[in-house]
């Protein structure tokens, strides 16, 4: 029973990451969309480098969502009702940036147009923060007891949930820019990449800041004294983050975009081997965690969906793959011109 | 309104929203691959045109389908935590399945189908269209697999303080969730096929690209009638179930007070809640209510007032909202058989009425599938699930009044909002007909 709450703990966070690092992107270029692109073109040719993979990026959060439900059910009811200011505003935005895509090439103004362009950035921006707020709250813990929730959408806002709320709009913005980078072509794609190098610096500030802040916000750091190995994955999170300037300066944008993928999996992977084995710790007694132990599904329950995960997850990643490797290719001017059926 | 009224109105509002697109979805994603299948088998474009077009308002339709799911996904947790709390162990199960081995092969197959076009070979590119296709009904199936067990719930124990699973064959198996979703899918065919038919007749009333409409026409009307049937099938079979496993449902359903052997069906019935009584019921026809139920005329129906107050739905928009749907049912299954006749008369496209009938009628699928929802759903109450868990014991702890209500005017308004622009474009779209230029629409795999 332990290992199966074990192994949809590690599961838990490889949803959250891998939705981090493939949606990362898409809000990331959402919201760089005004500073990356100058034109209508240009947007054209940005919104269409994500076109193909949206949909399915953003499936990672509703699968996140469903194993939530299904592996760990009090702790996916208590943290969806606490948070519900804030999720809805999730919702709002994710809905918004989901049918911006879809309707601005679908009449000829430029009204309309510019009003999808806001629409994008808005509602690209808002999940990036509201997701690193969340997150960091969570690695803080929430303010629960045995009467429930003393918090609402303002006591999120502190300054810890704050920073992470920062670091995850830097982090995207980079990611971001670098898959504009290597998905198009000529001078938007210079831009792209000039605009990844300078955030990076900020991005590498705030980073900085966090680690050393979470030692006095959280209580991440007692796991990775308790088992020093721990700290490889920081490690890891803090070489790849470097590499992405390397590459950048050397001139290699693919590879600087690699490197940002696995900062985006090792960050997460930071905050949640501090976390462990608490989903989401109490603020005011830790009595009232909720951890992987005490909010779980039954180990019948727990056995089926590691069955099913065990199954589905690898197909999905190898067709996933295949998906990315069809539309490798840069987007240029042509295709978004030339084809009848892009946004 | 207490707090409990507003969540229920909210899920109301949010997942009637989410089931006006996905029907249409279920459908077309069904009809599009059929399309493009005559394209590769015979190569000609008129097909390929075909596709493209209904493809494209499959597509305007489908977005708003997607982005109004991720809201159905949150609000269990959001607006239900006690529910989730209690049944999670088995409800979370087929909506995690659900997102990785339905949406997952949904939505990226549907990207590689827009994007793809001149990536693929021809039959690869159609192979995208029909996974997508199977992703949306497999869908369908897991969510009706967990609404099922609302509705008849199996394979359980109550253990540790909530409802755990024992048993999930049961729950796959559920010929509660089987019949849901026969009944389901098809009749999301039936509201492609009337979407279709109802564009089609636009366009012929107009003499635009006669071949072409007549074309669609034909292949929609037979899809409507072979789904109308089996909508009418499963819609029994449906009925026959409740009888057995929900007879507070099926009373209300057939507005039935008091407990009766052979009991008759009236055509003209007139339900009076406040008296426990009808006010009017004539035009029986005796034994069929009965044998409707348990294909016997002479077997027991229970009545309403069988049961204590507060374990009974409320009657009437149940009764009417059930005698609607299956009224707009047979009128329909007429109205389909008829449409796939007239076509092969040579004067049918110079048959106003028809055609403006077809157009009139593309709305009636719509309406039968939201009465059916109500049916299933408020015919439920006062149960989430049914005998096992009251829908006011669901509601969040830690939510306010505040919230909800500013939540559901957000929804409203949002909702609102998109909708209206989503069905205008639909309606832009669909009346601006195929694009007459083919340059740049053949799909070539290019050379590398
Ligand atoms: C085109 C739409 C349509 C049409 C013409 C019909 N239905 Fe239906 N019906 C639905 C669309 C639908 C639905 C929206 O898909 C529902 C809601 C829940 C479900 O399982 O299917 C439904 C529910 C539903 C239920 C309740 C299920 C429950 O409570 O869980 C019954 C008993 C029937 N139907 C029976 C019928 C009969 C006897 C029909 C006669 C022709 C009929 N339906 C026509
Ligand atoms: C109230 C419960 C429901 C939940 C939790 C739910 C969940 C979702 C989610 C998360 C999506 C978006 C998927 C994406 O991003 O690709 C979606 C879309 C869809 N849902 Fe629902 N849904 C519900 C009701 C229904 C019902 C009753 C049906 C069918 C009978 C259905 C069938 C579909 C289909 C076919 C789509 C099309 C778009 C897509 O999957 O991408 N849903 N739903
Ligand atoms: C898409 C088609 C559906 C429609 C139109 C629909 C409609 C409704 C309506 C009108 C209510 C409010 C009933 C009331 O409180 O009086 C409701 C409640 C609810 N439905 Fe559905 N429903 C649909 C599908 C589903 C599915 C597929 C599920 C489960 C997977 C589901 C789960 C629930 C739950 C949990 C509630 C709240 C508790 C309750 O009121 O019983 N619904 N639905």
């Amino acid at each position: 029973m332990e290992l199966l709450q074990i192994t949809w703990f590690v599961l838990w966070a490889v949803l959250w990451a891998v939705y981090f690092m493939l949606d990362g992107f898409v809000l990331g270029l959402g919201f760089m969309s005004g500073f990356i692109a100058k034109n209508d073109t240009e947007k054209r040719i940005l919104i269409n480098s994500v076109g193909p993979v949206w949909d399915g990026n953003e499936v990672w959060l509703i699968t996140a969502g469903g194993a939530t439900f299904a592996a760990f059910p009090t702790t996916y009811a208590l943290m969806f009702s606490y948070l519900y200011t804030a999720l809805l505003l999730l919702l709002f935005s994710l809905i918004v940036r989901g049918v911006s895509f879809e309707f601005r090439g679908k009449m000829e103004s430029a009204v309309w147009k510019k009003g999808w362009d806001n629409a994008i950035i808005i509602s690209s921006f808002l999940p990036a923060l509201l997701f690193g707020v969340a997150f960091g709250n969570f690695f803080k813990g929430l303010p629960m007891d045995v009467t429930g929730y003393h918090g609402g959408l303002f006591s999120l806002l502190n300054p810890y949930g704050i920073l992470t709320g920062l670091l995850f709009v830097c982090l995207f913005a980079v990611h971001g820019s670098l898959y504009a980078t290597v998905k198009t072509t000529g001078e938007l794609s210079s831009r792209a990449f000039a605009l990844a190098k300078l955030l990076w610096i900020p991005l590498l500030i705030v980073a900085v800041v966090f680690l050393a802040y979470t030692g006095y916000a959280t209580k991440l750091y007692v796991n990775y004294t308790k088992a020093p190995v721990l700290f490889v994955v920081p490690l890891i999170a803090v070489m790849a983050l470097v590499a992405i300037q390397m590459f950048i300066i050397s001139n290699k944008p693919l590879k600087a975009f690699a490197a940002s993928c696995v900062t985006i999996l090792f960050v997460v992977f930071t905050g949640v081997a501090g976390l462990f084995p608490n989903l989401i710790p109490s603020s005011i007694d830790t009595a009232y965690s909720l951890t992987i132990f005490n909010s779980s599904s039954s180990q019948y329950t727990l056995t089926i969906m590691t069955v099913v995960a065990f199954i589905f997850v690898p197909t999905v990643i190898a067709y996933k793959i295949w998906v990315y490797r069809l539309f490798r290719a840069p987007v240029t001017e042509r295709d978004v011109l030339e084809n009848h059926e892009a946004y | 309104m207490d707090i409990l009224a507003l969540s229920r109105l909210q899920f109301a509002v949010t997942t009637m929203f989410h089931f006006i697109f996905v029907p249409l979805t279920l459908g077309m994603s069904v009809l599009t691959a059929w399309f493009e299948t005559r394209y590769v088998q015979t190569g000609d474009e008129t097909y390929l045109r075909m596709t493209k077009f209904w493809g494209k308002l499959f597509l305007i339709n489908f977005a708003l389908g997607v982005v109004t799911g991720i809201t159905q996904e949150f609000q269990f947790g959001m607006n239900w935590a006690e529910y989730s709390r209690y049944v999670g162990d088995i409800f979370g199960a087929p909506l995690a399945i659900e997102a990785t081995a339905a949406f997952f092969l949904e939505s990226v197959f549907i990207g590689v189908w827009i994007f793809g076009w001149d990536k693929l070979s021809k039959k690869a590119h159609l192979a995208t269209i029909w996974l997508a296709a199977f992703g949306t009904n497999l869908s369908a199936l897991w969510i009706l697999i967990a609404n099922g067990w609302m509705q008849r719930p199996v394979g359980f124990i109550i253990r540790n303080g909530r409802a755990e699973m024992n048993d999930f064959l049961a729950i796959v198996t559920n010929p509660y969730a089987i019949y849901k979703f026969l009944h389901t899918v098809t009749s999301g065919y039936m509201v492609a096929g009337y979407f279709v038919m109802g564009v089609a007749a636009w366009h012929l009333l107009k003499k635009n690209e006669i071949e072409f409409f007549t074309r669609s026409f034909k292949t929609a009307a037979m899809f409507s009638l072979v789904s109308g049937l089996v909508v009418l099938a499963t819609g029994d079979f449906h009925a026959v179930e409740i009888a057995k496993v929900q007879p507070t449902k099926f009373a209300a359903m057939e507005s039935v007070w008091e407990t009766q052997k052979g009991a008759p069906m009236h055509l003209l019935l007139v339900p009076d809640e406040a008296n426990e009584r009808n006010s009017i019921a004539t035009a029986s026809v005796p034994g069929a209510l009965s044998f409707l139920a348990f294909h016997d005329t002479n077997a027991e129906i229970k009545g309403l007032k069988d049961f204590p107050k507060e374990e009974r739905p409320p009657v009437l928009p149940v009764f009417l909202s059930f005698r609607m749907m299956a009224g707009l049912g047979t009128l329909m299954i007429g109205l389909s058989l008829l449409a796939v006749i007239m076509p092969r008369w040579k004067g049918f496209v110079d048959f106003k009425i028809f055609l403006v009938i077809m157009v009139a009628a593309l709305p009636l699928p719509y309406i039968a599938v939201q009465l059916g929802w109500l049916v299933a759903e408020l015919g439920r109450q006062p149960w989430a699930v049914y005998g096992v868990f009251k829908t006011a014991d669901g509601i969040s702890k830690s939510v306010s009044m505040i919230q909800v209500a500013g939540s559901l005017l957000g929804f409203t308004a949002l909702y609102g909002l998109l909708g209206t622009i989503d069905i205008y474009l639909l309606a832009k779209y669909a009346k601006k007909g195929p694009d007459t230029d083919t340059t740049g629409m053949i799909p070539v795999k290019e050379v590398a």
